[in-house]
């Protein structure tokens, strides 16, 4: 019945960003994920979701690298389209990639920044890392993205201890968006904070996908982030993807009786 | 004209899990197609499932048989009902336009970038989007002053007015209304009268479903009676 | 080589071996030594012994003195560039009593110079060993300090965090404040603690024609500046690295481009500025025995 199917349209990219293959991490003889297949294109948002111990975070830290699966293999195609396999990738090559590259937002900032030192080096960071080396310049660097993240430059040479927890995860943001990443991990980037914190974070992380183009994979078990942020969603139990398509095809039509519990369990307001 | 959307044998039903897998049927043996500058109304009772088929070919719903073929301007042939979610996607961007009853509110964006986002979406300049976005909401009667608020707090006609702008600021060739006119007043009507029937004449198909019997009389090249598709055998 | 120093029965002295360390210790120190050489400015872990002295007052040092001390060797030992402060006094008469090695306090008489804080003003030559005593080793500790990370990062020379350090400098200072233990790239690889010596002595490790060895007893770690290799001390294009500079001479010989120690001299808030290094100033004193006359300087 699919004679008629055709491949994607010509205008979009064509070539996968990431691409994971039977990717599978065991805990001694427990499943943190298994057998999981899949593939993000550039600007495009994945959301992960799941309850805790789903596998949703497991799967979220192999994607990235920082956790070894126990088996599959993760693929992605490197600025200058080569495509690499990242654990065959030596460490030195991965952690460039980790800080120019990619991103990682932390759903407890305390985890993504240096509390000790000013919002200012922790957004020029990974500017000095690159090799950076002009103070004027990579202050300059810093001020913008700080205006990007909402944040009022004459914050820059503050502690991020003295940041309420929305500006320290806008901070963060932003120290992980100076280098341009094509490809972010969130991890439950709202988790822990005010509704209407929330709602600010979520509106600029949304603005943000969208005028910088990025490829965001996103965990969360908060289905009204998934379906704000995602263009594509999949569903995870017992370290399995049970559902995925559309965001709003799941949301609107779901299909497995998980997928229908957790749909059912959003609060109308 | 070319058809744009063809619908053959298409079904749908919900299996309910939570309670107790029962099936309740939609919808099946929907087969029916769209020229390019052609306005089609779904007709039929309420409860009938003339929205599920608009999801349908808009993805929302997954489409359990049949297929749906739509044509893209490339001459390239997507059949929704087993395309991929970013086939889909890419298909909604630039093919496929949707028009809903209900504004899905984005928190703190102004109703003028609820509006160009379409638009610039498609590349368009971010200026360009929004001089567009802001002769449609004039054209509208939307009180200027409301331009640069978030559409959370606006009335049902308002937000109803901003979601019409934002659904025919592009030029997607395949148009779909969900009562688009439901909550208007007679002069907003008029004015998504004409809007319809300019883009009948730019050449796009549209499939729409209007309570409204002085919209539907105006508007509608054809009207297919959903009636006359069977629900699933099971329910009969 | 049995070089244990014989000590006179009657003076029921305990017997040591030459310099204190027995000789597996000091092979295992020399091992260590010799990797440091080889790869300048990489730590290199070794099996810091317990000395009879609390950490932190120099115990890295002497066993490297130790290890590396030959019978024929002259040392000097200067703590804060002075040869006669308790801590030099002390280690001098340690090596003088379980090596019975001479000492001086001679820069240019030394064969092995043991050192806390300082760097001597006397260009060192290529027989001269310059022994740093050092508390921390690690640079990158204060912004990271899980030492799993920071040995990473030294192995893939990931050293923008050390950057990061300098950045909150002047953006909390105006400029880059740290005046001692700055920072510096070995050879153009390892970024190294020069132990905290003035940034003032940072110049004189580069192109060195001494061997430069470093030794932190507590963290139990030996590196090393061969010599004539390249030290960089770290630096923005638009903030260049700069030494400390005095506007006057030392108040004792007169000297300039030499580091002065503040000294108070009463509580209304006299001071003068004299050399650290007491060897030089005494011998750079007019040899008509008049001391130039001391700079005051009112408290403002």
């Amino acid at each position: 019945m699919n004679e008629h199917v055709e491949t994607p349209p010509v205008a979009i990219e064509d070539l996968p960003l990431l691409r994971a293959s039977g990717l599978t991490r065991f805990y001694g003889d427990r499943i943190g994920c298994r057998d999981i297949s899949l593939s993000l294109w550039p600007g495009e948002v994945l959301a992960i979701v799941g309850e805790s111990g789903s596998g949703k975070t497991t799967l979220l830290n192999c994607l990235a690298s920082r956790l070894v699966p126990t088996a599959g293999c993760v693929e992605y195609r490197m600025r200058d389209g080569t495509v690499r396999d990242l654990f065959r990738m030596s460490e030195a090559e991965r952690r460039v990639l980790m800080r120019t590259d990619w991103g990682f937002v932390h759903q407890n900032p305390i985890d993504g920044l240096r509390m000790s030192v000013s919002a200012g080096a922790n957004v020029g960071e990974r500017l000095m890392a690159v090799g950076a080396r002009h103070y004027g310049k990579i202050r300059g660097e810093a001020e913008h993205w700080l205006e990007r993240v909402e944040i009022a430059t004459d914050r820059i040479d503050d502690d991020p201890r003295a940041f309420s927890g929305g500006m320290r995860q806008r901070l963060q943001i932003a120290r992980n968006l100076v280098t341009n990443p094509r490809l972010v991990f969130m991890d439950e980037p709202t988790g822990g904070l005010d509704v209407s914190v929330q709602a600010r974070l979520l509106d600029l992380i949304r603005q943000l996908v969208a005028d910088l183009g990025l490829a965001v994979v996103l965990v969360t078990h908060d289905l009204a982030v998934a379906r704000l942020l995602s263009h594509r969603m999949m569903v995870m139990k017992g370290g399995v993807i049970i559902e995925q398509g559309l965001t709003d095809r799941i949301l609107d039509d779901p299909r497995e009786p998980y997928t229908q519990l957790l749909v059912s369990s959003i609060l109308q307001v | 004209m070319p058809s744009r959307l063809i619908l053959t044998d298409v079904g749908k039903s919900f299996v309910m899990h939570l309670r107790g897998g029962v099936t309740i049927p939609v919808i099946s043996g929907v087969s029916f197609s769209i020229d390019a500058g052609e306005c089609v109304v779904l007709g039929g009772p309420s409860g009938i499932g003339k929205s599920s088929i608009l999801k349908m070919i808009y993805g929302n719903y997954g489409v359990e048989a049949g297929q749906i073929i739509c044509a893209c301007e490339s001459g390239k042939l997507i059949d929704i009902a087993s395309a991929d979610a970013r086939t889909i996607h890419a298909l909604r961007r630039r093919t496929l336009g949707y028009v809903s009853q209900f504004l899905r509110v984005v928190p703190r964006v102004s109703a003028l970038d609820v509006v160009a986002e379409p638009l610039a979406a498609q590349g368009a300049s971010h200026e360009e989007a929004r001089r567009r976005a802001a002769e449609l909401l004039a054209r509208l009667n939307l009180p200027e002053a409301l331009w640069d608020l978030p559409p959370a707090t606006f009335s049902g006609g308002e937000q109803q007015r901003v979601n019409i702008a934002r659904g025919f600021i592009t030029d997607h060739a395949i148009l779909l209304l969900d009562e688009p006119t439901a909550s208007l007043d007679a002069q907003n009507r008029a004015v998504v009268i004409d809007l319809i029937a300019e883009k009948k004449k730019a050449g796009v198909a549209m499939l729409g479903i209007f309570h409204d019997k002085d919209v539907r009389e105006v508007v509608a090249d054809r009207v297919i009676d959903v009636a006359t598709f069977s629900r699933r055998s099971n329910a009969a | 080589m049995n070089e244990t120093a014989a000590i006179d029965a009657k003076d029921a002295a305990p017997v040591y071996n030459f310099a204190y360390l027995d000789e597996q210790t000091k092979r295992m120190i020399r091992r260590a030594l010799l990797k440091a050489v080889a790869i300048p400015g990489y730590q290199v872990p070794f099996a810091s012994r317990e000395m009879p002295m609390p950490y932190g007052w120099g115990t890295g040092g002497v066993q490297v003195t130790a290890s590396v001390l030959g019978p024929d060797d002259v040392l000097k030992v200067i703590d804060q560039g002075a040869d006669d402060t308790t801590n030099a006094v002390a280690i001098r008469g340690f090596f003088e009593k379980t090596a019975r090695v001479a000492t001086t306090t001679v820069t240019e008489e030394a064969t092995v110079i043991q050192t806390r804080h300082r760097i001597p003003e006397t260009r060192l030559g290529a027989n001269q060993i310059l022994v740093y005593q050092v508390p921390i080793p690690e640079p990158l500790r204060y912004l990271e300090p899980r030492e799993v990370e920071t040995r990473k990062m030294h192995g893939l020379a990931e050293y923008g965090l050390m950057h990061v350090k300098l950045y909150e400098d002047i953006a909390k200072h105006g400029h880059i404040a740290a005046t001692y233990a700055y920072p510096v790239n070995v050879n153009g690889r390892y970024v190294m603690d020069p132990s905290p010596i003035p940034k003032f002595d940072n110049p004189k490790m580069d192109d060195c024609e001494a061997l430069q060895l470093f030794g932190a007893g507590r963290e139990k770690r030996i590196y090393a500046i061969p010599p004539h290799t390249s030290v960089v001390s770290l630096d923005f294009e638009d903030h260049p690295f700069k030494v400390q500079e005095f506007s006057e001479p030392c108040a004792l010989c007169g000297s300039r481009g030499v580091y002065l120690d503040e000294v108070i001299l009463d509580d209304r808030g006299g001071r003068m500025f004299v050399c650290s290094d007491t060897d030089y100033c005494e011998r750079h004193r007019p040899e008509d025995g008049t001391a130039p006359v001391a700079v005051w300087e009112e408290e403002r």
